[in-house]
């Protein structure tokens, strides 16, 4: 069947084999866990999706209501990717940090040092100064950062595994709302790029992978679509597409038409 | 009396002892602590004192980013 070679044909691209911190993953899609409204929407997500990543958040226990979260995600055979949500310090996200390594045998670590709390934009000066103190600790640090391209190097600088830079604000779906700031990261990075928030569906990620991203984080798009694990196959398929439309190579934008068809040969009626 | 998690509570002599209160054992999984800021590690659960007026944090995985 047509349609269903087609669709194989973008979740193989969107799983071409992306070389990560010192790992091997499967999938350029990266899924965040917030939002889903059950452990069940999430495992049909993880696997609908392809992921190999999956992001999770460190609060403290209840000790009455424990335990499914990881057994769900080790069930689905993903690594964890732990993440500082909620940190607004340098401090507090190091420490967070320390727990997360502590708690999943992981030294991974989706750095966030939220500076707004309307926004939920990155505190600049705390990322840089977080970034720094981890990787000096042996953390493989992803840090979610503004779409900023000269903090985008600072962070390479001081030895972050990727950047992260957002598309727009978390959870607010409204895609990549800079562009051309997009595509300066990823012509100069010698890291991984990882659009990491504002993605609201599969176009937004085909973007991503077309202005030149490595992979896609993506959460709410998926956790919050009405049917989350059609979003997820919908959010690889455009994963996939956009590194194939990266590699075709796409055509110039012109102000003006460009005929398809020769004028030669055209009967004089 | 120590706090743990924001609340206080009669004191256990040692971190070990706290989380056994707690149904932790030292192979409970996705799980981490904090004591006056600083992680514990999971080796040390057992012998580690704790003072009056400790503040302990018990974190572990939620869905979230």
């Amino acid at each position: 069947m047509r349609s269903r070679e087609g669709e194989l044909g973008l979740a193989a691209a969107a799983g071409d084999g992306f070389g990560l911190g010192g790992r091997e993953l499967r999938s350029r899609l990266i899924l965040g866990t917030g939002g889903f409204a059950s452990l069940e929407l999430l495992a049909g997500a993880i696997e609908a999706s392809g992921t190999g990543l999956v992001t999770v958040a460190l609060r403290r226990i209840d000790p009455g209501a424990r335990g499914s979260l990881v057994d769900v995600l080790d069930a689905a055979g993903v690594e964890l990717l732990p993440n500082t949500a909620g940190c607004h310090t340098a401090r507090d996200a190091v420490l967070t940090a320390r727990l997360a390594r502590e708690a999943f045998g992981t030294d991974l670590v989706k750095l966030e040092v939220i500076g707004d709390e309307r926004t939920l934009l990155p505190d600049a000066p705390e990322l840089l100064a977080a970034a720094e103190e981890l990787v000096a600790e042996g953390f493989v640090v992803l840090p979610y950062t503004n779409d900023d391209p000269v903090l985008a190097r600072r962070l390479e600088a001081v030895g972050c595994a990727a950047v992260m830079p957002l598309g727009s604000p978390i959870g607010s779906g409204m895609g990549i709302c800079n562009p051309y700031n997009i595509s300066l990261i990823c012509e100069a990075a010698g890291v991984p790029v990882i659009l990491d928030a504002g993605i609201g569906t599969a176009s937004d990620a085909a973007l991503a992978m077309e202005l030149g991203c490595d992979g896609v984080l993506c959460a709410s798009a998926i956790s919050r679509a009405r049917d989350p694990a059609a979003m997820a196959r919908a959010i690889a398929g455009a994963v996939g597409a956009g590194v194939l439309a990266r590699g075709a190579g796409r055509i110039p934008r012109r102000p003006q038409a460009m005929a398809s068809t020769t004028s030669a040969g055209r009967p004089e009626l | 009396m120590i706090l743990v998690n924001g609340q206080t509570r009669s004191g256990a002599e040692t971190l070990g002892a706290l989380l056994g209160e707690l149904g932790l054992g030292p192979e409970a999984r996705g799980v981490a602590v904090a004591v006056d800021g600083e992680v514990v590690p999971r080796s040390e659960w057992k012998v580690r004192p704790l003072a009056d007026g400790a503040r302990v944090e018990v974190v572990g995985a939620i869905q979230g980013g």
